[in-house]
């Protein structure tokens, strides 16, 4: 068993426990802290996979962005030692259900699907060509989602700062 | 690609990964919990793209620009979502989801 | 060939004062309506007699005969190529004689009502009823098929309804109009079946070619009988059902004297001169179909006409109030009239019943429209209707008196007034068919003349109570009218009436036959000699026979009783076995299935009403499982 093999599946038990925890968590800031584990755990898989520059993105993003955001807002809105109660059982149980059920279907259909596998050569993914290619315009390209994404970003903060603002 | 690790089993675990995520959605009541679930379904659509541009169509680069916008997508709409909760949590004094029903009937 | 569509406007020109003076009368004056329906009357009324006289004189007959004219015609519903409900005007004798005769008594009441009604509030409203009575009327006389007829039959209801509900405050004015209504309805269910039987048999509805002894429409008939009678005679007696209704034929004719709640002009109009003699008019109108087809419906006719008269004339002799005397008194006449017809033969001096009962008809309109706008008159001055408040008035009435008096001598039958022309043909008709029903006649006319004068010494003559105020004589709007019926019962008698309307068309004169004159004057003269005796001075004759009447008396002071059988079978027997079960179905049957219907709706709504909850968790989880299940089913069934 390939190195790579086994830090898949350490990558996979991390994911799959901290997430479960973080939904199931009954105080808040544990929740948080198990999705920025899970989001660590995510950012390595993007390692072994050979994307760098979105492992680096996803970490700084994520998890030292949205994650911090969270948690300011937790703690902005809430006690931290407040447990929260069970919901009702018949959402667990519908929950657990439509859960159980979605993940079998997707699953089945998944392992029926043959996929084939490619003899193309790879493209190399170091940071100038991921650079080249942000303002490329030709195939490969990618100008015109960055610029959406850039004008998209102003909106959203420009909403934020409008929505949280006190009003008159 | 990864040598030793098909392909069925990245995306059984971003599977799993996003109906926990459901589960979250639809089980939590504190509207921030909530939030995270939305995290976590973003996040394993992103390990899809990931792995199917790795292993599928190694020459093109669509997979890991697209995770690459969505990740950007993702912040914006946290914040978002962050900046409603708090004007939420100013007029209701709690962020449950029961209060905001307003669509009720 | 001379043209008659201009009689189209004889009906019509009362059509539009109607709703001229209906929609607009309130916006002027009311006298202003009441002179446009009296001109526009007048108008129809000129136009009547021009049409008379060219019907008549100018074209005179033909081949010996007056020919039926169609002046105007038009399809108005058509059913089947053959079959179709016309709208037209038809000429004939009797059409053209009854025009004459409601335009004449339609403008005398008109006139009477600008004085009669003045002062009253709904003044405006009544000349446009008035005038709708009048088309309605007219309609139904120049009706070209059966079925016009019968639409204007029924607008003819309507209109008496209306006005004899005129003081609608009143709730015996209300009660008499529903009563005359729902009678009258209830008889022509008889009409209109009859109406269906006859056309289903014969596939016409057109009155020229049912009439027409030579055509072929009959052909069909002779095997098809119910009962041992042959269809056509039920379905000639169904029609007969309906002119019984509205000619108030025993026993449909318990209406009439209710109907006096209505003004007195009214009663002139409608209860004595046109829409009582409505049946009387169909029965001559369908008469070739009644000889030919049904004679055993002739007979049931002359029969019923006979026992009405001479019931009618039994309960008139104990009445006290003047309108109801005059009320029963006209049932009386038109069981001479549909006697008449009953006993009538069909061609030449065979016919001559016919040809009596038509110029009873033109007669007694006359007399009996004088009648009573004259107690109108006495009414107008004495402010009540009943003969004990009124005695001596021919000192303050003069005029009315005498026309009155005039009138009074018409109906008894002396000569040379005009009763006695038309009441002596009927009983020379009488005698040559059916002796029995001579006899009764005979005797009918004998009460007549006691009856009417014990109204007229009642009134005018004995005790003089002490009255109020002091009558006066009527305005010159209501002595006019009386004047001129005064005149025309005087001399209408000469008129040579077989040499005009007879039952095939072909005139022919009728002689006087003594041995029938001479008795019924006779009779007459004893019943006028008795009411003198009786009532012209105070005495007690009159108090000493009620009282060894007794209980007999007293049956037909309340008109035998009709009344209170009628409501006791409705009440009992109609309400409550029919009525009453069918509105307990109609109440938890059929209402509670809609109530039911409708609870289960509003509850499943309710039901429903939970899936909009604003809860946004369980919007998701209907999205997801939703999604899952598309999936799902697209994966497993489709491939």
């Amino acid at each position: 068993m390939g190195i790579n093999v086994l830090m898949f599946y350490i990558f996979s038990a991390v994911i799959l426990v901290f997430s479960i925890l973080a939904v199931t968590s009954r105080r808040i800031l544990r929740a948080a802290v198990f999705l920025l584990f899970v989001l660590v755990a995510t950012s390595g898989y993007y390692f072994m996979l050979q994307y760098q520059f979105l492992a680096a993105v996803q970490l700084s993003l994520y998890a030292g962005g949205i994650v911090v955001l969270i948690i300011f807002s937790i703690l902005l809105t809430h006690h931290i030692s407040h447990k929260f109660e069970l919901p009702p059982f018949i959402h667990i149980f519908l929950g657990i259900l439509v859960t159980v059920v979605g993940s079998g279907v997707s699953i089945v259909t998944i392992l029926n699907f043959p996929f084939k596998a490619t003899t193309n050569q790879p493209i190399g993914t170091d940071m100038s060509e991921i650079g080249r290619q942000l303002m490329n315009t030709g195939s490969n390209g990618y100008a015109l989602p960055f610029e959406v994404i850039s004008i998209l970003l102003l909106a959203a903060m420009i909403a934020a700062i409008i929505i949280a603002k006190k009003g008159k | 690609m990864i040598y030793g690790v098909p392909i069925t089993h990245f995306l059984i675990i971003s599977t799993l990964m996003f109906f926990i995520g459901i589960y979250g959605f639809l089980t939590r009541r504190n509207l921030i919990t909530i939030l995270m679930s939305v995290e976590l379904i973003l996040n394993s659509v992103n390990i899809n793209f990931v792995v199917f541009n790795r292993y599928l169509y190694p020459d093109k680069l669509q997979g890991q620009f697209f995770a690459l916008i969505i990740v950007a997508i993702a912040a914006a709409e946290a914040s978002v979502a962050i900046a409603l909760i708090i004007n939420i949590y100013r007029r209701f004094t709690s962020i449950e989801v029961e209060n905001v029903s307003e669509l009720k009937n | 060939m001379i043209n008659f569509t201009y009689t189209i406007w004889i009906p019509l020109v009362p059509i539009f004062i109607f709703l001229l003076t209906g929609l607009l009368g309130s916006r002027f004056k009311p006298l202003v309506s009441g002179i446009a329906g009296t001109a526009g009357l007048f108008f129809s009324f000129i136009l009547a007699l021009l049409t008379a006289w060219k019907y008549f004189f100018v074209i005179g007959t033909t081949n010996g005969a007056f020919q039926t004219i169609i002046a105007a015609r038009t399809t108005w519903l058509q059913f089947t190529d053959k079959l179709s409900i016309d709208m037209g005007v038809l000429l004939d004798p009797i059409s053209v004689m009854m025009l004459v005769v409601i335009t004449t008594v339609s403008l005398m009441v008109h006139i009477y009502s600008l004085g009669y009604m003045k002062g009253d509030g709904g003044f405006a409203r009544f000349f446009s009823f008035l005038s709708l009575f009048t088309f309605s009327m007219l309609g139904l006389v120049v009706a070209t098929n059966i079925f016009q007829m019968y639409i204007f039959w029924e607008l003819v209801g309507v209109s008496s309804f209306l006005l004899i509900g005129y003081y609608y405050e009143k709730p015996s004015a209300v009660a008499a109009s529903k009563k005359a209504f729902i009678v009258t309805r209830f008889a022509d269910l008889g009409f209109l079946i009859g109406i269906l039987l006859v056309s289903y048999f014969t596939g016409t509805f057109d009155f020229a070619k049912l009439t027409d002894i030579h055509s072929s429409v009959f052909g069909t008939i002779t095997s098809a009988s119910f009962m041992g009678i042959s269809a056509m005679t039920w379905a000639m007696m169904l029609i007969f059902m309906g002119g019984a209704g509205k000619s108030a034929m025993f026993p449909l004719h318990i209406w009439l004297p209710d109907a006096m709640e209505g003004p007195t002009p009214v009663s002139a109009l409608i209860h004595a001169a046109t829409m009582v003699v409505a049946g009387v008019f169909l029965v001559a109108r369908m008469f070739p179909v009644y000889i030919f087809h049904a004679p055993e419906a002739l007979t049931v006719i002359a029969y019923v006409g006979g026992f009405t008269s001479i019931f009618a004339a039994v309960i008139a002799c104990t009445q006290f109030d003047i309108k109801r005397v005059l009320a029963f008194s006209t049932l009386s006449q038109i069981g001479y009239m549909m006697l008449a017809l009953g006993v009538s033969g069909y061609g030449g001096e065979h016919g001559l019943g016919y040809m009596a009962s038509m110029f009873h008809l033109f007669t007694h309109a006359m007399f009996k429209a004088l009648l009573f706008l004259g107690a109108g008159s006495i009414i107008h001055a004495v402010h009540s209707n009943y003969m004990y408040d009124m005695g001596g008035l021919r000192k303050y009435l003069p005029v009315t008196h005498i026309t009155f008096l005039i009138a009074c001598f018409a109906i008894a039958g002396i000569p040379p007034f005009s009763g006695f022309f038309s009441k002596d043909e009927i009983l020379a008709a009488a005698w040559n068919h059916d002796k029995l029903l001579f006899v009764v006649e005979y005797i009918v006319a004998g009460l007549t003349a006691f009856y009417m004068f014990r109204l007229y010494f009642g009134i005018f003559w004995n005790k003089t109570p002490h009255y109020h105020h002091e009558p006066h004589e009527s305005p010159m709007t209501m002595t006019f009218p009386l004047v001129f019926l005064a005149i025309a019962s005087i001399f209408t008698g000469l008129i040579p009436f077989g040499s005009f309307v007879s039952s095939d068309g072909i005139p022919f004169k009728s002689e006087m036959q003594f041995n029938i004159a001479i008795p019924s004057v006779i009779i007459a003269l004893i019943g006028i000699f008795t009411a003198f005796i009786f009532y012209k001075k105070e005495n007690l004759i009159p108090d000493k026979i009620v009282a060894s009447l007794g209980g007999f008396y007293r049956t037909i002071y309340n008109k035998f009783y009709i009344d209170e059988i009628y409501l006791f079978v409705t009440k009992r027997i109609l309400f409550n076995l029919v009525a009453r079960p069918v509105a307990w179905f109609d109440r938890h049957v059929v209402d509670a299935t809609m109530n039911g219907i409708g609870n289960t709706i509003t509850f499943t709504s309710e039901r429903i009403k939970g899936l909009q909850s604003g809860q946004l968790q369980q919007y998701a989880f209907v999205f997801v499982s939703g999604t899952i299940l598309m999936v799902l089913f697209i994966l497993y069934y489709i491939s």
